[in-house]
């Protein structure tokens, strides 16, 4: 299972990520994104990538954690 | 520390409070500090296996079990430092400088016992700048200290700026490492804190005081105090209407309107705000509730770090959070978007709340932001200012369906019943 891992002390609301993973992250109205906290299905996991990788602050990691955790 | 009355001892052979301040009336009123002589393995198995019976758990806030506090220290590896956490940030809390001026040794003897446990190398007693009366009683006892058993490894007092944020853990071990007061993102919190390469173990004085004590008596004198399932006393800063301020030693357990009687409240209490400034408004219904971790938990509240306020009934419970919330807001270290934005959002929102200059989206919006705050910051500052501020709404209901009619709160104007600092133009 893979969960979205945010640090909201790198974010500066670039916003890219709510771009790219529109699914799973929000944006507040100040602009900060929001992850929801289900489980990312397997067809994001590509995007979820994809908003880690073209963060401009690395702010987004990807824990992959064993299921039951 | 202007206004600490004398501590009431409570009943029982266990207390914080009360014992000689001076080294030498220390030694002899308690013993000697017993830090491990020969077999320091068998003394560490020991040690450890009466914190664990204990059940201490953290007076600073937090109320982590202190006995998975050191075992996570001591696996992040021996050298860092104990730093003892006298930073009370909190603007109504007086009890960790009430502590370190009457029983200064009692908090370091804590602190040694823990460095002799984890294999630390110092020990850093870090008081706020500006804190005259803490620093020059800490001073003093370092003094006494030096070159005498009690002073195993090196101790020192560091001082950092005064700020609310500079206490949270995770800031304070970085203004040592880096003399940033900046929390951490730390997603895992059960790995240690670390100062370089070295694991580092911060504890509130408070914590480090009762660490001392049941290395002395054993986990049955603590135990003998509170419930079961959270033993021991702990030290409560009481203020507000209340006719002696101050700060006593209560059983965990006691009813949170028996520890603020002990004050004497000017008038039967409005509200009881418990916890501090990230803690929560108590109504009348739930005054009887026991201080302990799972009965305020249950209620939506916490034991924080120990303090009640008494809110009398001339005072707007709305305008006094509003007056909060501002302050919480200036001290947010600056760092998380949602904290940043999202704090003084809200205060403002609960400022017109409280005048009755509201709008009809006024009470969605302010839900909405709170829901939007609530678990996003690095630390827990905005999340404390959230939970207040959801209390407020809860306990002041009425008063909220009356302002949202526009009609303002005949008492918005007066003085706050509240310590918050350079709060003057807030609200």
């Amino acid at each position: 299972m893979i969960r979205i891992l945010l640090n909201p002390v790198a974010c500066d609301a670039y916003g890219y990520c709510a771009e790219l993973l529109p699914e799973a992250i929000s944006l507040d109205e100040w602009g900060y994104p929001m992850v929801d906290g289900r489980p990312l299905p397997p067809e994001l996991v590509g995007a979820a990538k994809r908003a880690a990788r073209d963060c401009p602050r690395r702010a987004i990691t990807l824990q992959v954690r064993k299921s039951g955790q | 520390m202007p206004n600490a009355s004398d501590a009431l001892p409570v009943t029982g052979r266990y207390r914080l409070l009360g014992h000689p301040t001076d080294l030498v009336g220390h030694v002899a009123a308690l013993g000697h500090v017993p830090l491990p002589s020969a077999d320091r393995g068998e003394w560490r198995r020991a040690f450890v296996g009466a914190l664990e019976a204990s059940g201490l758990t953290g007076r600073g806030g937090a109320g982590f079990p202190a006995a998975i506090k050191l075992a996570v220290a001591h696996a992040g590896g021996p050298g860092g430092p104990i730093l003892v956490n006298a930073m009370e940030g909190e603007p109504a809390s007086d009890k960790d400088a009430l502590l370190l001026i009457r029983s200064p040794h009692l908090v370091l003897d804590g602190a040694q016992l823990l460095a002799a446990a984890t294999g630390a190398g110092r020990v850093m007693v870090c008081v706020p700048v500006g804190r005259h009366r803490v620093a020059g009683a800490v001073a003093r006892a370092l003094d006494e200290r030096v070159a005498t058993p009690c002073a195993r490894v090196p101790e020192v007092m560091v001082r950092p700026p005064d700020r609310f944020i500079a206490g949270e853990e995770s800031a304070l071990a970085r203004w040592v490492e880096s003399g940033q007061s900046l929390p951490s993102f730390r997603p895992d919190k059960g790995t240690a804190l670390r100062i370089g390469r070295r694991g580092a173990l911060v504890h509130n004085a408070e914590t480090l005081a009762h660490v001392a004590l049941i290395a002395r008596t054993g986990p049955d004198a603590f135990r003998s105090h509170g419930l079961v399932e959270d033993p021991g006393t702990s030290l409560v800063t009481i203020s507000g209407a209340v006719e002696h301020p101050g700060v006593v030693e209560i059983d965990r357990g006691t009813p949170l309107i028996d520890i603020a009687d002990r004050a004497v409240p000017t008038g039967p209490p409005q509200a009881l705000l418990v916890g501090g400034y990230g803690g929560a408004w108590v109504g009348p219904a739930h005054f009887t509730t026991p201080y302990a971790s799972l009965s305020l938990r249950a209620i939506g509240a916490t034991a924080g770090v120990g303090i009640v306020i008494v809110l009398g009934q001339t005072a707007c419970g709305l305008t006094e959070s509003a007056r909060v919330a501002h302050y919480l807001a200036g001290q947010s270290a600056g760092q998380c978007g949602p904290c940043v934005y999202g704090l003084p959002a809200v205060a403002d929102d609960l400022t017109r709340l409280a005048r009755g200059l509201t709008d009809p989206g006024l009470r969605t919006r302010l839900d909405r932001r709170l829901g939007a705050i609530d678990g996003r910051g690095a630390c827990r500052h905005p999340d404390g200012a959230v939970n207040l501020v959801r209390s407020a709404l809860h306990v002041f209901a009425a008063d909220v369906g009356a302002h949202l009619e526009g009609r303002p709160c005949p008492h918005w104007n007066q003085p706050s019943q509240l310590r918050i600092p350079d709060v003057a133009r807030a609200a």
